[in-house]
């Protein structure tokens, strides 16, 4: 599903690598926890598997789908199987909930049939079948994120990419979104999650992956976050 | 691609950034005006090239005093000569009634001309226009009846590097105008795209095509070229009217300035749209790929 093969990534303005001979795969339908502190690579180990940046060195695949060598036009193609999920959340403002899950289906031209027919089926999934109509801003925090999870799973990615999902959250609410994307695990999605919060990982005990100075130095099966956080 | 969707995008960004989009329609309308009038300076001096330069090329002006023999003699030399393609005699009437068509809108000139008071003259086309100084050498002035040779190409040469310099001049400041179209453009799209960053980047995120994200500021961009482009037009349109037809109305009919026609308009029009349209898109499909990443 994802293989990286001896990934390197160097950024311009930085002489110690952001990614360091880093090989891993993972599965159809595992999770997993990509750990680390900040600077540790997490969010260029996602960059990479989105395509929005190329490696250095080493190989990158996704899907069957060697990215090195992908030309450009085949990128939304690409993105199209996979879905994310922000810190931020990253919603339009001045749309509703509903018509910022349709955006994403809008612009990758789906027709309205389907549109108007998996929004609101992807709304009750996360929990917010009453909020349709509602602005981004009369939501909560832990309410937002649901929009922008239904919005990365409204196209059935194979691949849903968190990057600190419950970074913004409190604790209740983290656990509400969790048991969420362990739903969409549930339905085959392979879900990699970059986090911080350990009390997450060690009630999860799923797949841990630790990068440490760009370096893989822990991939462990039902992990834990570890002693040195 | 869906229409309603693309539209509505771009009648949001060009809402948004109004003050911009009026500074861009109106550098891009002067810009294409310019452009047009200079078209219209060109197409005017390739007719008035027509007009001049096939009717005559050297004025053979006769004296006063000038005999019947001497003015035969003139004429059977001029139609020996192989320098001479053709050539017209014409008489004082007939040199008098030219006047008087010509100043029509002067009528105190017209009368206060005695109407013996203009030359005949033979008026000739040279094989070569260049041989003026052949002919010339030929005919001496103040000799044989023979009052004056002129070389109507001289004077026509002067008139025409004025005409191009004006034409010249007319392009080169629409030529700088349309660079400041063009700039004010890219900058137009860079805030359009800065906007709607929260967009785009979702676009990208979910797999949006690059033409289907890059589209609506392509087409902003186009549109307000275009509105430009029909103020440019329309420009030119008001300008023959109320200048053109009006002020320039006395030489036209006397047939020293060809007149602006509504075909040249007509020919020009698409020309001028084309330019806005193309240009702008240009300008911002090519600032989309340098400075904003979708």
């Amino acid at each position: 599903m994802i293989e990286l093969q001896h990934v390197t990534k160097l950024y311009p303005a930085s002489s110690r690598p952001a990614l360091d001979d880093v090989s891993t795969e993972i599965d159809k339908g595992e999770f997993v926890f990509l750990i680390g502190s900040s600077g540790s690579g997490k969010s260029t180990f996602l960059r990479l598997l989105l395509k929005e940046d190329d490696p250095t060195k080493g190989n990158v695949i996704v899907n069957g789908k060697t990215l090195n060598t992908m030309s450009k036009w085949q990128v939304p193609k690409l993105r199209r199987t996979i879905g994310c999920v922000f810190q931020d959340f990253r919603l339009l403002r001045n749309r509703t909930v509903a018509q910022n899950v349709a955006f994403a289906l809008e612009v990758i031209n789906k027709p309205q049939r389907t549109i108007k027919r998996v929004v609101p089926e992807v709304l009750e999934m996360v929990g917010l079948e009453g909020k349709a109509q509602r602005l981004p801003s009369e939501l909560s925090g832990g309410e937002q994120q649901r929009v922008a999870i239904a919005r990365a799973f409204v196209n059935r990615p194979l691949v849903l990419l968190a990057d600190e999902p419950t970074g913004n959250l409190d604790p209740e609410t983290s656990e509400g979104i969790m048991l969420l994307l362990e739903r969409i695990n549930r339905t085959g999605t392979t879900v990699v999650m970059a986090t911080h919060d350990y009390h997450i990982v060690d009630s999860m005990r799923r797949r841990v992956i630790e990068l440490n100075g760009g370096a893989l130095t822990r991939d462990q099966s039902r992990g834990v976050y570890g002693v040195g956080r | 691609m869906r229409v309603n969707f693309v539209l509505s995008e771009v009648a949001t960004g060009l809402r948004r950034n109004l003050t911009m989009t009026v500074a861009m329609i109106l550098t891009t309308a002067i810009s294409l005006g310019l452009m047009g009038t200079g078209l219209l300076i060109a197409g005017m001096i390739s007719d008035m090239k027509e007009i001049y330069y096939d009717k005559v090329q050297v004025s053979i002006f006769l004296a006063d005093d000038v005999t019947d023999e001497q003015r035969s003699a003139i004429e059977q030399q001029l139609a020996g000569s192989p320098e001479v393609a053709n050539h017209i005699y014409e008489s004082k009437d007939e040199a008098y009634a030219r006047f008087q068509q010509q100043f029509s809108q002067q009528p105190e000139l017209v009368q206060n001309t005695p109407a013996d008071a203009l030359p005949e003259s033979f008026r000739v086309e040279l094989v070569n226009p260049e041989r003026y100084e052949v002919i010339a050498a030929e005919f001496p002035n103040g000799q044989n009846g023979v009052d004056q040779v002129r070389d109507e190409g001289d004077f026509l040469d002067r008139l025409f590097s004025l005409l191009n310099g004006a034409r010249n001049a007319t392009i080169a400041v629409a030529v700088v105008q349309a660079l400041a179209a063009l700039l004010l453009i890219s900058n137009t799209i860079q805030l359009a795209a800065f906007n709607r960053r929260n967009e785009t980047n979702i676009m990208r995120l979910v797999g949006a095509s690059r033409w289907y994200t890059q589209l609506p500021f392509i087409l902003e961009a186009a549109l307000a070229g275009l509105i430009g482009a029909l103020l440019a037009i329309g420009g030119l349109v008001v300008t023959k009217v109320l200048f053109v037809d009006k002020t320039l109305a006395g030489p036209i009919r006397a047939g020293i300035i060809p007149p602006v026609d509504w075909g040249a308009i007509a020919f020009i029009s698409p020309v001028i749209a084309a330019a806005g349209v193309g240009l702008a898109g240009v300008a911002a499909y090519v600032t989309l790929r340098l400075y904003v990443r979708i």
